[in-house]
């Protein structure tokens, strides 16, 4: 009895060294992990806690947007919008699809997020306060979401880097019509206008902290980096992004609230301000203006809508037995 | 699904309906009418409705609108996130359906989409109260779509055969869209039906609810008739024997009786409402009406 459990001991053993070795390869080679295939246990919990978050902030993301569907000033703008808040219910269900692949149902991380054990987000946090919160949000929010995606799409996890490609490709439609809307309140009237500055006075540092913890407080990027989940670091991506709003906001008219933000000739980055740190963390930790009511409406809508989704789920048991008496009376 | 041309670099493309467009984003599945075209034809003049027709698509308009205001509030509150997707496509169905209606409506009168739907008063709407009715649970939002939906898809059906080619181009595209609409929410009446003891009870007490609207989508009237009889309208009373049949065979499967409940008099048509549209345009036209003359 011993020597089995002995036996079956090593025979894992050498199964994970086997696995370990064909992960190790495929990392080497930048090639793609597939769902069935080995991995080290923190590599997938790695995973699952990203891609969950990112499922999640999708999901509360909607938030904030959608409450400004049923007062948009134009038709066409409430249908953008519409439009727009749905593409995110759509990422959030690929994303949840990629993550449970992984190993965990969607119900577990939708009970894990309305528990409030679940991260998303930060930014979503902050309201929406005027009708140019619409634009600053496409243009900063999702444009720093873009810069963080785009390299997501080349994750080492198949599942996670083929939904970000699509995400990606809705994402920067999402952008555009962020830009969009400030632009035409740009060169709108002088209230207009002043509504769209200080839109982007408010979203600017949130957007700028949406890449994470300068690289030597981000005790987790470099794990991520040697796995190939992540391809550059914190500090390099929001350096692009400002880079990137300077040539922007030059376009819409507009300023950026930061008189600090420069383009280093030696290390040939774009810098930026001082950015506010312990106001991320505690937003992070739940002190933020809206966590509250965020959670809040997630855990209504679901509690809410228990009744029919156990309905659907009768109703369905129900055809299915119909369907096999059916059968068996044939 | 997003429109990214602006309106002006339409115009000088001079893309109308049928002609070869010019921009990538100007394809649309099946070359089909958008808004936009509409709003182009009628501000360039190449069509004007007549008074009654205008007065006809406000109604169609109307409807549409306000509904898809009701839809959108369920985005990012529906019971799976399948159902936010399901509602927003819907909501935005409709809302397109609105924006062509009251394009082609406002051409009439010189007015735009926007003026119709930010700037009339409560009186000058002409939605019908059904619409109008709040979402309640997904029980009564689920009821509410099922007569909608059924009664659109007769009502677009038809008038495909319209005189009016913009009114007969519009619901060639509605009617696809809205048999969809059909089709979701009977499965819908379906499975509260004979999921649960919870959920029957709550679909039997929403189309109690809904019930009382029903009559009024059927009232013909003046503009009606003389519309119907010129070939350009669909007069609502010949639309109501193929909804009782159409309807009655999904409650039949659902073992749901159609509600004994006695006729609300309606009257959105003339502008008499219920006491639910004034908070809907309260809320939808707050921000425009803060900024009168403002582009967005």
């Amino acid at each position: 009895m011993a020597s089995q459990i002995l036996q079956s001991q090593q025979d894992e053993a050498a199964l994970e060294a086997e696995g370990q070795a064909y992960f190790d390869r495929i990392i080497s080679e930048d090639s793609r992990i597939e769902p069935r295939d080995w991995m080290p246990a923190g590599y997938r919990k790695t995973l699952l806690r990203q891609i969950s978050q990112h499922a999640h902030s999708e999901i509360i993301g909607m938030q904030p947007e959608a409450n400004w569907i049923s007062r948009a000033p134009s038709l066409k703008r409430k249908a953008i919008l519409m439009a727009k808040v749905q593409d995110e219910a759509g990422h959030g269900l690929y994303l949840y699809s990629a993550a449970e692949t992984l190993g965990q149902s969607r119900d577990q991380m939708m009970d894990d997020l309305i528990a409030g054990k679940a991260r998303y987000s930060s930014i979503f946090n902050y309201p929406a306060l005027t009708w140019a919160d619409m634009g600053a949000i496409g243009w900063l929010v999702d444009g720093a979401a873009i810069c963080n995606q785009v390299p997501l799409c080349r994750a080492s996890y198949g599942p996670y880097g083929r939904a970000m490609v699509r995400i990606c490709k809705e994402e920067s439609f999402h952008q555009r019509q962020g830009f969009e809307i400030l632009l035409e309140l740009a060169n709108g009237t002088p209230e207009q206008k002043q509504m769209a500055q200080d839109a982007v006075n408010r979203w600017y540092a949130p957007s700028l902290m949406m890449f994470g913890p300068p690289d030597d407080d981000s005790p987790n990027s470099k794990q991520s980096m040697a796995w190939n989940i992540k391809r550059f670091s914190n500090d390099e991506l929001r350096s692009r992004f400002v880079g990137m709003m300077v040539e922007q906001v030059r376009i819409l008219g507009l300023t950026l609230p930061d008189s600090e933000v420069r383009f280093n000739e030696e290390t040939r980055k774009w810098e930026h301000g001082p950015l506010d740190w312990d106001e991320f963390k505690e937003v992070l930790d739940g002190r933020g203006p809206c966590n509250a009511q965020r959670l809040e409406r997630r855990r209504k809508a679901h509690d809410n809508g228990a009744w029919v989704r156990e309905a659907a789920a009768a109703y369905a048991e129900k055809q299915s037995r119909k369907q096999a008496e059916k059968e068996l009376a044939a | 699904m997003i429109p990214t041309d602006s309106h002006d670099s339409q115009a000088r493309s001079g893309a109308l309906v049928g002609v070869g467009p010019e921009s990538a984003t100007r394809i649309t599945p099946g070359n089909a009418l958008r808004p936009e075209d509409i709003a182009l034809e009628v501000s360039t003049g190449l069509v004007k409705p007549a008074e009654d027709a205008a007065e006809y698509a406000l109604r169609l308009g109307d409807d549409a609108l306000i509904l898809a205001q009701r839809l959108g509030h369920w985005i990012s509150r529906a019971p799976e996130l399948e159902e936010d997707v399901a509602l927003g496509n819907i909501a935005l169905d409709q809302l397109g359906h609105a924006r062509s209606f009251l394009s082609y409506a406002g051409g009439a009168w010189g007015k735009s989409e926007d003026d119709l739907a930010y700037f009339r008063r409560e009186p000058e709407f002409r939605s019908a109260h059904l619409v109008e009715q709040p979402n309640g649970d997904f029980a009564v939002t689920i009821a509410r779509q099922f007569v909608v939906s059924y009664y659109q898809f007769e009502l677009y059906r038809r008038l495909t055969e319209s005189k009016d080619s913009t009114l007969s181009a519009i619901a060639a595209k509605a009617v696809k869209e809205v048999d969809y609409h059909r089709d979701h929410s009977a499965q819908w009446v379906l499975r509260l039906a004979l999921g649960t003891e919870e959920s029957r009870r709550r679909i039997q007490h929403a189309f109690k609810l809904i019930w009382p609207y029903v009559d009024e989508l059927f009232l013909d009237d003046e503009l009606t008739t003389r519309l119907a009889e010129a070939g350009v309208a669909v007069e609502p009373s010949s639309l109501r024997g193929d909804f009782d049949r159409l309807t009655g065979e999904v409650l039949a499967e659902a073992e749901l009786e159609v509600p004994q409940v006695p006729a609300a008099p309606g009257g959105g048509r003339r502008g008499r409402h219920s006491e639910h549209l004034g908070y809907i345009l309260a809320e939808m036209q707050v921000l425009a009406r803060e900024h009168p003359g403002a582009k967005w």
